[in-house]
């Protein structure tokens, strides 16, 4: 049917309905979402905020019904207490679990890299398959495995040594998957073979040329293995002593007294989490976007 | 480009006219690429398979901390630990806390990421805003809740007490316990999920909407005929991954209160934690793995339960 058939009053009409329902298509939120969002905003930051109230209190404050909403003055007494706490270890903590995160991050991404390279751009036998084992392996609880990898470390007097903790993360198969995926859409073949044809090597067109390519989605993944080896627990809680922690091996110690303080236990949990905030608040974008770009794959 | 050096040669040559230097170059253009995929795997067979399957040995054999392996024993460690009333007091706790944190989380992720998935104001604020308990480490957000979570005078049963609520008794009751750590576990997650849940909501192309009220379509139809449809393969995805991390759940339990023993009575015990008091406070390597083993077969069943649910459940909406 010709659109000559309708009178402009009636295509006018038309329209306006289109726009409608393209508006309601669209879903513009009303104030049910919001306050929905801002219900969720509220109750993500509130044990935060309360864990504050407490660490800037005194020894009462975390059992107190009449709690005030306004900080003490109490934080940065009760964050010493804690830090100084000879049981604790906290510097040395804090020194492990930075050398243990920076180390993992560094590693999973240039093996991630390194792998994700050969298996977007290089061609070799058996490349499907083996992508696709390794895609299966985020699938096995390997976690089950800590007693034979408690033997092993103890083979290798590798107990309470921050090796045992950072070699087993070295890579993993959600590195080597999402730079696989990154890399076959944003690195152009074309690139690779004028590198070939000027006579590059292989681990050169890769250093050179695949690397810095891989810098947005090489971020993404140092900034979600940092997150996760930070707050990692069960595996350096086996194999690593009080006297040589990482910090939430360390925080676990702080409740570990029949008499405790707790606004001196949550002031030093809220101290250990600064460092990760400092990271939400400077990288927060970007790891929303990965997430994101994760999903779809 | 005629002359790609990428393509494997067709016709082979003969052997004779490579020179050695030639061939070591051949070998090494073909080998290069397993060089740079071996560290995963090299790793994986060190540190992922081998102990998983060197588990199934030890478990068959009487194997403490100090003393080593102890000779085989046969079935015995699962014997042992399958008539230990402790177990399945653990395997009831694991699963009760994997369903109260997986469900509710599920249900909250898919509605904050369709609030998320309109047309908002400021969406990086909002976004940010559900991620940021993500960053907050498991140790820590027990240490929290914990508090939170207090018998006497905490500040939820403060809260509870103004409606009238008398005081729960979290570290006491069963069932109260797994509800407050199921409550880390979501206050952790639920953002994460929704992100993933929400990449995949804009994915699906807005003429769908468009037509489904064009047809006459409320936003609940759209929800269940458009959006949960459209998210299927993501959704399944976040199922089977809760699933797995879930049965798993130790920092959670095992910082609850201060002693990490799984309460009193075996109230929050889970079978991560009972197998870690089995191996490292026990020091009975024999038994841990058997309890790690049977762990395994635990996530193996319900990781299939889950993926065959979830397919028939998503599949149902789209009819």
């Amino acid at each position: 049917m010709s659109a000559a058939s309708y009178s402009p009053a009636q295509l006018a009409r038309f329209r306006r309905r289109r726009m409608r329902n393209l508006a309601i298509a669209q879903r513009r939120p009303g104030w049910v979402g919001y306050g929905f969002l801002g219900l969720v905003l509220l109750l993500s930051i509130l044990p935060l905020y309360w864990s504050f109230l407490v660490a800037s209190g005194d020894s009462t404050s975390a059992r107190d019904p009449n709690l005030s909403w306004f900080p003490g003055g109490h934080f940065l007494e009760n964050a010493i207490s804690a830090i100084s706490n000879p049981a604790v270890n906290f510097w040395k903590a804090l020194g492990n679990s930075i050398l243990v995160s920076v180390t993992v991050s560094a590693s999973v991404v240039f093996f991630s890299t390194l792998a994700g390279y050969a298996f977007a751009k290089l061609k070799f036998k058996g490349r499907g398959p083996l992508l696709v084992f390794i895609i299966a392996t985020v699938a096995v609880p390997t976690q089950l495995g800590v007693v034979p990898l408690y033997l092993l470390m103890a083979q290798y007097g590798w107990i309470d040594t921050m090796q045992a903790v950072i070699v087993p993360a070295l890579v993993n198969a959600f590195g080597v998957f999402w730079m696989t995926q990154y890399l076959s859409q944003a690195l152009p073949d074309e690139i690779i073979e004028a590198a070939r044809v000027d006579g590059a090597s292989s681990f050169r067109s890769f250093w050179s040329i695949a690397l810095p390519i891989a810098r947005p989605a090489a971020t993404m993944l140092a900034l979600f293995t940092f997150v996760a080896s930070w707050t990692n627990f069960f595996w350096p809680f086996i194999v690593l002593s009080p006297q040589n922690p990482t910090l939430p091996v360390a925080l676990s110690l702080l409740q570990a007294n029949y008499f405790v303080d707790y606004s001196i236990v949550l002031a030093g949990t809220l101290v250990a989490t600064v460092p990760l905030l400092i990271l939400f608040v400077v990288a927060g974008k970007q790891l929303v976007s990965g997430i994101m770009q994760g999903a779809i794959k | 480009m005629t002359t790609s050096t990428a393509a494997p040669p067709r016709r082979p040559r003969p052997r004779a006219q490579l020179t050695s230097a030639q061939r070591f170059a051949n070998f090494s253009y073909r080998a290069t690429p397993y060089v740079y995929i071996s560290p995963f795997f090299i790793l994986f067979a060190i540190v992922g398979l081998f102990p998983l399957v060197y588990t199934a040995y030890v478990s068959l054999h009487e194997w403490s901390l100090i003393g080593g392996d102890g000779g085989f024993v046969g079935l015995d460690n699962y014997a042992s630990v399958l008539g230990d009333k402790k177990f399945w007091i653990a395997l009831r706790n694991s699963l009760s806390i994997f369903l109260l944190s997986s469900v509710p989380q599920l249900i909250f992720a898919l509605l904050i990421a369709s609030a998320l998935d309109t047309n908002l104001r400021g969406k990086t604020f909002w976004r940010m805003g559900v991620l940021l308990p993500y960053v907050v480490a498991p140790v820590a957000v027990a240490l929290i809740f914990g508090q939170l979570f207090a018998d006497q005078f905490g500040a939820i049963n403060n809260f509870l007490s103004i409606f009238g609520i008398p005081p729960v008794r979290w570290h006491v009751d069963p069932l109260s316990s797994h509800v407050a750590i199921a409550t880390m576990v979501n206050f952790r997650w639920t953002g994460y999920n929704s992100l993933v849940l929400l990449a995949a909501m804009q994915a699906i192309p807005r003429d769908y909407y468009e037509a489904a009220v064009i047809d006459g379509a409320g936003r609940i139809r759209q929800f269940l005929s458009v959006t949960i449809p459209g998210i299927r393969p993501t959704l399944i995805f976040v199922i089977i991954t809760s699933t797995i991390g879930g049965l798993q759940i130790f920092d959670e339990p095992r910082l609850y209160d201060q002693f990490g023993q799984g309460g009193s009575d075996s109230q929050w015990l889970t079978l991560t934690l009972y197998l870690y008091n089995i191996g490292w406070d026990r020091f009975d390597f024999g038994k841990a793995s058997a309890v790690a083993w049977l762990l395994f077969l635990v996530i193996a069943v319900f990781g299939l339960i889950n993926l065959m649910l979830s397919r028939r459940i998503s599949t149902e909406g789209t009819k």
